[in-house]
This record gives C-alpha cells, sequence and structure tokens, in this order.
C-alpha cells in the first residue's frame, strides 16, 4: 500500500495560499471587469498568475487584483430596500420628458 | 415552527427565481442541497479538468512535430485554467479549495471516468481532443446558461477554448487518414478504443439516473445523459465517414423515421467497474496527482513564507 491515501499528513495540514480577486480591462479605453478568483501567496504573483489563467488568448492590457477579503459588498437579502429609493425616480430619466416633434437635436 | 415555514416559502421563492431564468449569485439565500449539489458537480467538474490534463500530458514530449508539441501544450494548459475557473466557482459557495483537492486524492471524489483510459498511440491525441472534448463540449455548451452565476460565467469561458481543443483533434485524425495506410490503421485502432467510453461519458442511461429530474428542475442540468448522447452519435457518425473511418458499432446506422441514428448498448457493466476504480489507469491517474501535490507542497509553503517575510519588512520600512 503507498502512503497516498486520506490519511496523509501533508495533504491535510496544507495552508491555502490567500484568494485574489481579479480585474481585467480588455482593452485601452475599457473599464476593468471582474473575471473570477485565483490563489496566490502575494500580489505580484497574483498578476502573474491571472496573466496565466485568464488572459491565455490576449483578453487583456491591464490586471488589477484584490484580495477577496477586502471586497464589501452590499447585502443580498436587503437588495430590494437597499435600492428601492431609485425605483419611483422615473425623471432620473430622459423619457420622462415630452419634447415637442418640431424640436430637434434633443 | 416559524423557521420551518419561512424555509419553505424562501424555497418556492428559489424555484420561481430559477424558474424564470433568473440567476443566482454567490450570497443569495439557497437551499442547502442546491448549494451541496453544485459544489459536488463543479469540484467534479474541476477535477476532470486536472486530471484530464494526464493522459495528453503523457505525448507532449513525443508530439510528432513543434508545431504538434505547441499546440498540445497549449490545450494541457488550457485544461489547466478549466480546472482553475471552476475551482473558483466551487469556492464561491463555500468549498474550500483544499479541502476538494484532498477529496480528489482521497479517492472520494469523482472525476470523469474517460480519463482513467491509456493513451496508447498519437492516433489518441486525435480522439481525445475530436471525441472527447466534442462531448466535453455538448455537455459544457447548455451549462453556460446554468442557474448559478459563477458556474455558468466559468462555463462560457471553457466553451470558449473548447472549440480549438476538439479542432485541433481532429485536424490530426484528418493528416493521419490523409496518410500511409499504417497511419490510417493507428486512426481506426483508437477510434476503435475510443468510441464506447466517450459514449460512457454522458453518464448512466435516463433511467438509471435518479438526480437527473432535481437538477433539471435546478438548471444545473439542461437536458438528460440519454438527449446528449443521441445527439453526440448523431455528429460524430458522419464525421467519422468523412474521415474515412468507422466507428465500431454495427448498429450505427441512420434511422429515416426517428431522423437520427441508431446505435447499440453501452458495456454498462465497463462503465460501473471504471467508476469503482478499476478501469487501466485509475491508480496511475490518482498517484501522479498526489505526487505532484506532495511534491510540489514545499512550494506552496516557501512562497508563502517568502511572502511573510516580505510583508514583515516593508512593515518596518514604513
Ligand atoms: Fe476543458
Ligand atoms: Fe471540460
Ligand atoms: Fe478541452
Amino acid at each position: 500500500m503507498t502512503n497516498w491515501g486520506p490519511n496523509n499528513k501533508s495533504i491535510m495540514s496544507q495552508s491555502e495560499w490567500p484568494l485574489w480577486e481579479v480585474f481585467i480591462r480588455s482593452k485601452q479605453g475599457l473599464d476593468h471587469k471582474h473575471v473570477g478568483s485565483l490563489h496566490a501567496a502575494d500580489a505580484t504573483m497574483a498578476v502573474q498568475n491571472a496573466r496565466d489563467v485568464y488572459t491565455r488568448r490576449l483578453e487583456g492590457v491591464s490586471i488589477w487584483v484584490v484580495e477577496s477579503t477586502h471586497i464589501h459588498a452590499s447585502n443580498p437579502d436587503e437588495a430590494a430596500e437597499f435600492f428601492d429609493p431609485a425605483a419611483d425616480k422615473v425623471y432620473r430619466h430622459p423619457t420622462f420628458y415630452t419634447v415637442p416633434d418640431s424640436i430637434k437635436h434633443m | 415552527m416559524e423557521t420551518l415555514e419561512k424555509d419553505l416559502s424562501r424555497d418556492d421563492q428559489f424555484q420561481a427565481r430559477i424558474d424564470a431564468d433568473v440567476r443566482i449569485e454567490p450570497k443569495d439565500w439557497m437551499p442547502d442541497a442546491y448549494r451541496k449539489t453544485l459544489i459536488r458537480q463543479i469540484s467534479q467538474h474541476a477535477h476532470s479538468e486536472i486530471v484530464g490534463m494526464l493522459p495528453e500530458g503523457n505525448w507532449i514530449t513525443r508530439a510528432p512535430s513543434l508545431k504538434r508539441k505547441a499546440i498540445l501544450l497549449a490545450k494541457v494548459q488550457d485544461e489547466a485554467g478549466h480546472g482553475l475557473y471552476l475551482y473558483s466557482a466551487a469556492e464561491t459557495l463555500g468549498a474550500s479549495r483544499d479541502q476538494m483537492l484532498a477529496d480528489l486524492h482521497s479517492g472520494k471524489a469523482k472525476y470523469s471516468s474517460i480519463f482513467n483510459y491509456p493513451t496508447l498511440s498519437w492516433a489518441d491525441m486525435g480522439c481525445v481532443g475530436w471525441l472527447v472534448d466534442g462531448a466535453a463540449i455538448l455537455n459544457q455548451v447548455p451549462l453556460c446558461r446554468t442557474s448559478y452565476g459563477p458556474y455558468a460565467r466559468a462555463m462560457v469561458r471553457v466553451c470558449k477554448e473548447e472549440s480549438f481543443h476538439q479542432r485541433q483533434g481532429f485536424e490530426i485524425m484528418q493528416t493521419l487518414c490523409a496518410g500511409a495506410p499504417v497511419q490510417k490503421e493507428m486512426a481506426q485502432e483508437a477510434l476503435n478504443r475510443w468510441w464506447w467510453p466517450t459514449l460512457m461519458m454522458f453518464g448512466p442511461k435516463d433511467s438509471e439516473s435518479p438526480n437527473t429530474e432535481q437538477s433539471m428542475k435546478w438548471r444545473i442540468k439542461r437536458f438528460t445523459n440519454d438527449e446528449l448522447r443521441q445527439k453526440f452519435v448523431d455528429m460524430m457518425v458522419p464525421q467519422a465517414e468523412f474521415l474515412g473511418l468507422t466507428v465500431p458499432d454495427e448498429k450505427a446506422q441512420w434511422n429515416e423515421a426517428r431522423q437520427a441514428y441508431d446505435f447499440g448498448e453501452v458495456d454498462w457493466n465497463e462503465f460501473w467497474s471504471v467508476v469503482k476504480g478499476n478501469g487501466l489507469c485509475n491508480h496511475d491517474r490518482l498517484q501522479a496527482r498526489v505526487q505532484a501535490h506532495e511534491e510540489g507542497a514545499w512550494v506552496l509553503e516557501a512562497a508563502l513564507a517568502h511572502a511573510a517575510k516580505r510583508a514583515a519588512r516593508e512593515a518596518v520600512a514604513a
């Protein structure tokens, strides 16, 4: 019997590299967009790994990485109430206003 | 009692969102069973990508030309990428990477049985790309619309890369089939070995697949095993004919009435035997994985120690 079963200590005691979220600018002039995550020991390695994992076909010209623990998010369970204030403000949209047909360029 | 009622209505709300094709995102409430089933499905898929590197990795140093070597290397690297996309999708559900790998290495987690077959000749690289990646594409394309957001997005990324895999495999087959008689024989011999195992990739018959119904309801599966298997045969028999090869199944005949190919019965005893660990390569594949993990463990530890040391130095300097 070889020593690679479930009780192997070296497998179980491994400490994981931190998780990083990856954002990629696909071309100059566009925003960085979240593409996924990966593990890396530090930021430099995270950027290099992100290049290898997420841009093997020239999908990016710039990469941001952020340690996942540093991301704070709105609570999805409270999304309805949280975004509610914008729901009844239709006058924020140009379509709320009627422009006479004779008026051009507006 | 109160929580039970609340949970019931939550379950209904959840199903209503899925029925309306609203994607579920990591922090959204979801039933425990949905989370568990997805973790199992996504991690199994990730394991398949990673273990799937081994049979092809076998031929990188023996590829017949520099061009083929570069292509095969790129394909195997893509499979590593697919594994990583999928592991991170599973992590958004709360699974830990270490635990997933530990489960793979202990044999608790499964991966696709197709990778427990050996790659004996160069034509196998053709068959793996053409048939195995072809079957994977059929499985994966519908998953681009699966209900769990991170999984669906990972699958979109994967599918974009898979079609190159299939085409390079088909091109290998085409080249062999246009070559000397021994080359064509090699292609036919590989097809003979890979045909049935690829049909098994779609899983047991619908009648033997009790979880299909729930998975379809959750939209983490969008076609049944038998539907996908039929589609595969319908696609592949004409492609084999184009190559001048014959699929090793006398029953594979066009059925005008059904507008589909009839085909023979998969050897389900072989299927279950390989799933249970008795395939030709189960032992080798797992051992190769565990060995890579153990022999690389010091790199993981050293990189962490290095990062900690550098962070401490920077803190002092600041
Ligand atoms: Fe893949
Ligand atoms: Fe795959
Ligand atoms: Fe592939």
